[in-house]
């Protein structure tokens, strides 16, 4: 390839230069708005300020108050006035300012969201998006970290989804306000500012709501996990080199629908599995993947399916956290406790 | 200047407008009823008759075992009819649990509206053919639906109105509250109407608010109280028809109490003799919305015994055909329970549709060996 053809590469296509996280879902947002005019975004300080994280930075300005709405502080209010907007044919995207806080608006989330298209036979579809910035690493205090994601997915009738790339960020968002059906969709907080290489011109394809990703293939083990746990298992991967240890992981993307054949297909592949997550563990979401994983592939399973989770307690304060948050070394002592176990 | 002087701290409203009257608004027996169009009076006297037999045919129904429960409105029949009579047929009604009859009064088919109730799905109707929403029985949980709708409605250009109805009960609900706040700050065409008919269940109003009115909790949230005879079909209808053209033309929002009284128990399976004595609902059925209509119309030659009987016969015919069409039993897909839970069913559902598929198959063919007809 000559220097000449190079250049003309380049100017073809659109620089990949770093963006965070963040920057992906505030493009999601704008492109989502300006490409359907059904779609209103409304919270608690969406509009001049831009969302405390700034994820709707610069929306009000330049689609309106009318489209990007700052509303009273109420999380139910803010739910159970967008269920009425849906019905009229909008498609509200509301945001939850912080995991803690969306809980006043559960009854609405569950009583209603979740279950207005079955209850009036589909004659009601409400494609809703709410966005709730979850979990912790950030220094948070009290009521700022928690990982509610196992109440959603508990409750039929909700998507819930979480991105743990900058790619997904976008694409998964722009699925979720395209969606028919109400999405839950938590928003990593630890890795709004982690960035990659990405373009708003020319965003990534990326996988519909429901399908898994194989972010990295291996032989020993596979670790399966989602959302701010996904760094944590690469990381844990690369370490494991190190004792010679070839581990695959899986991001799952969605919790809700849950795609269980590319997570079986994966764990056959190693007849091992570990599933990660920074929620508590009990009754949570990895008791439910590994209940899964046992029913479809006990036949391949060399050893039990192990969880790496949250402590079962409620979230600790920042000066605590690092303990309670499954990190390298956890994910390690469970993949070294699976090749104890002879098959 | 002190900081007191800034925006922030001052009045942003009037209060003195928004309080409601001392008194409930009364119009029947009273002189002012004399502008009410005779027309509309045989119109509400018609559908109030039709609507205390429909409550009484679908109490009956629960006795036959058709009806898995039903929240009578008998003695509150002028709050739903002119809730329902009150709507332009582009607006929408948000009812609680206990709104069937003004759901039917608007137009729903009386057996999709008791679909609900029977037990044979959750929402019989489409709630946009009729414009009304589903029956909500968790407590004002409709109420910021109806406020959104409302919003988006207005954001649309169109002329349509929300109109919620809801329970004293519900009023101490914390959806009550964020559901007036948003109406009055985004000035959404919406209309709250509380019925107040003396007891949450059992609760009496006493234990429910320290309010002086339901009506006055309307003016912390910057909107109109008004305060009615809910037993008054008349004044019920001429306050919502207000508050629904203040609605409509850019007013806003306005809260509604319509003073009333539940004569029968919360609903069959309740007993309202351990809470309150039977003078107490002696008194309130001597102050009967039909009963009330009747003398007004009577001391001005508006009703004879012919079209009394006409009207009553009607209603007669209305119930039978309801009886008749409740006792067939409805007929039930037990796979439709994995048709709606999303646009497309999960895997998961299409493998326990799969698995409810071969367990009806197995039913069938165990009632086939038994030698039951298939």
């Amino acid at each position: 390839m000559t220097t000449a053809t190079r250049a003309a590469d380049r100017a073809a296509a659109p620089a990949r230069k770093p963006a965070t996280m963040a920057r992906a879902l505030n493009q999601a947002l704008r492109d989502a708005l300006a490409g359907d005019p059904s779609v209103h975004v409304l919270g608690e300080d969406v509009g001049t300020l831009g969302g405390v994280f700034r994820i709707t930075d610069g929306l009000a300005e330049e689609f309106g108050e009318q489209r990007c709405t700052d509303t009273p502080l109420a999380e139910a209010g803010i739910l159970g006035t967008a269920v009425g907007m849906a019905m009229y044919g909008l498609r509200p995207v509301v945001e939850m300012q912080f995991d803690a806080f969306a809980y006043p608006s559960f009854e609405q989330l569950v009583s209603h969201v979740a279950k207005m298209r079955n209850r009036t036979r589909g004659a009601l579809p409400l494609p809703i998006t709410v966005r709730i910035p979850y979990g912790g690493g950030i220094g948070g205090v009290e009521h700022h970290s928690d990982s509610s994601e196992a109440y959603y997915a508990h409750t039929p009738g909700l998507h819930v989804v979480t991105p743990a790339t900058v790619a997904d960020a976008y694409g998964l968002l722009r699925a979720a306000i395209a969606s028919d059906d109400p999405v839950v969709f938590l928003e990593p907080k630890r890795l709004y500012w982690s960035k990659a290489d990405w373009s708003p011109q020319e965003p990534a394809e990326v996988p519909p709501i429901g399908r898994a990703v194989v972010r990295r293939t291996g032989r020993t083990a596979t670790l399966i996990t989602y959302g701010p746990s996904l760094a944590v298992c690469l990381e844990a991967a690369e370490a494991a080199k190190e004792e010679g240890w070839d581990l695959g992981v899986v991001d799952l993307r969605s919790l809700v629908p849950f795609d269980e054949e590319t997570v079986a297909a994966a764990v056959r592949g190693t007849g091992r599995a570990v599933v990660v997550h920074e929620s508590s563990g009990f009754g949570g979401v990895g008791a439910e993947i590994a209940a899964r994983i046992t029913e479809r592939c006990f036949h391949h399973l060399e050893a039990p399916v192990l969880r790496v989770a949250g402590f079962d307690i409620p979230y600790p304060p920042p000066m605590l956290e690092r303990h309670h948050l499954p990190g390298v070394d956890r994910v390690l002592d469970a993949v070294g406790r699976l090749q104890e176990e002879e098959g | 200047m002190t900081v007191l002087d800034t925006p922030a701290w001052r009045p942003r409203t009037d209060a003195a407008p928004l309080l409601p009257d001392p008194e409930p608004h009364r119009l029947l027996g009273t002189p002012a009823a004399a502008r009410f169009d005779p027309a509309l009076l045989r119109t509400l006297y018609g559908q109030l008759v039709r609507g205390r037999r429909f409550n009484q045919q679908a109490t009956a129904l629960t006795k036959q075992g058709r009806l898995a429960v039903y929240p009578s409105s008998t003695g509150q029949e002028a709050c739903e009819v002119a809730a329902a009579l009150a709507l332009r047929a582009q607006d929408w009604l948000f009812p609680s649990y206990r709104d069937t009859l003004a759901v039917v009064t608007r137009g729903v088919d009386p057996v999709e509206a008791l679909t609900l109730l029977r037990g044979d799905w959750h929402t019989g109707y489409d709630p946009r053919a009729q414009r009304v929403a589903p029956l909500s029985t968790p407590l004002a949980t409709q109420l910021p639906h109806a406020v959104g709708l409302a919003h988006a409605a207005r954001l649309s250009g169109d002329d349509v109105v929300a109109l919620a109805m809801v329970g004293d009960g519900g009023t101490s609900e914390g959806d009550f509250h964020e559901a007036l706040n948003f109406a009055a700050v985004w000035r959404a065409p919406a209309v709250f109407l509380v019925q107040n008919n003396g007891f949450a269940i059992s609760v009496p109003i006493a234990k429910q608010t320290a309010a002086p009115t339901f009506a006055h909790k309307a003016v912390g949230y910057g909107m109109p109280g008004r305060l009615v005879d809910g037993n008054d079909a008349a004044a019920v209808y001429e306050v919502l028809t207000e508050a629904v053209e203040r609605a409509r033309t850019g007013g806003g929002p306005t809260l509604v109490e319509a003073v009333t009284y539940r004569i029968d128990a919360h609903t069959n399976a309740d007993d309202a003799t351990r809470y309150r004595a039977d003078s107490e609902v002696g008194a309130w059925r001597e102050h009967d919305p039909i009963t009330l209509l009747e003398r007004e119309m009577a001391g001005r030659g508006l009703l004879d015994d012919t079209w009394r009987r006409t009207v009553a016969d009607e209603a007669e015919t209305m119930a039978a055909a309801l009886r008749e069409r409740m006792n067939a039993d409805p007929r039930l897909d037990p796979t439709e329970l994995f048709a709606h839970v999303y646009a497309e069913p999960t895997q998961q559902l299409r493998q326990q549709e799969a698995q409810l598929r071969a367990e009806l198959r197995a039913e069938l063919e165990a009632g086939r060996e038994a030698g039951r007809p298939s």
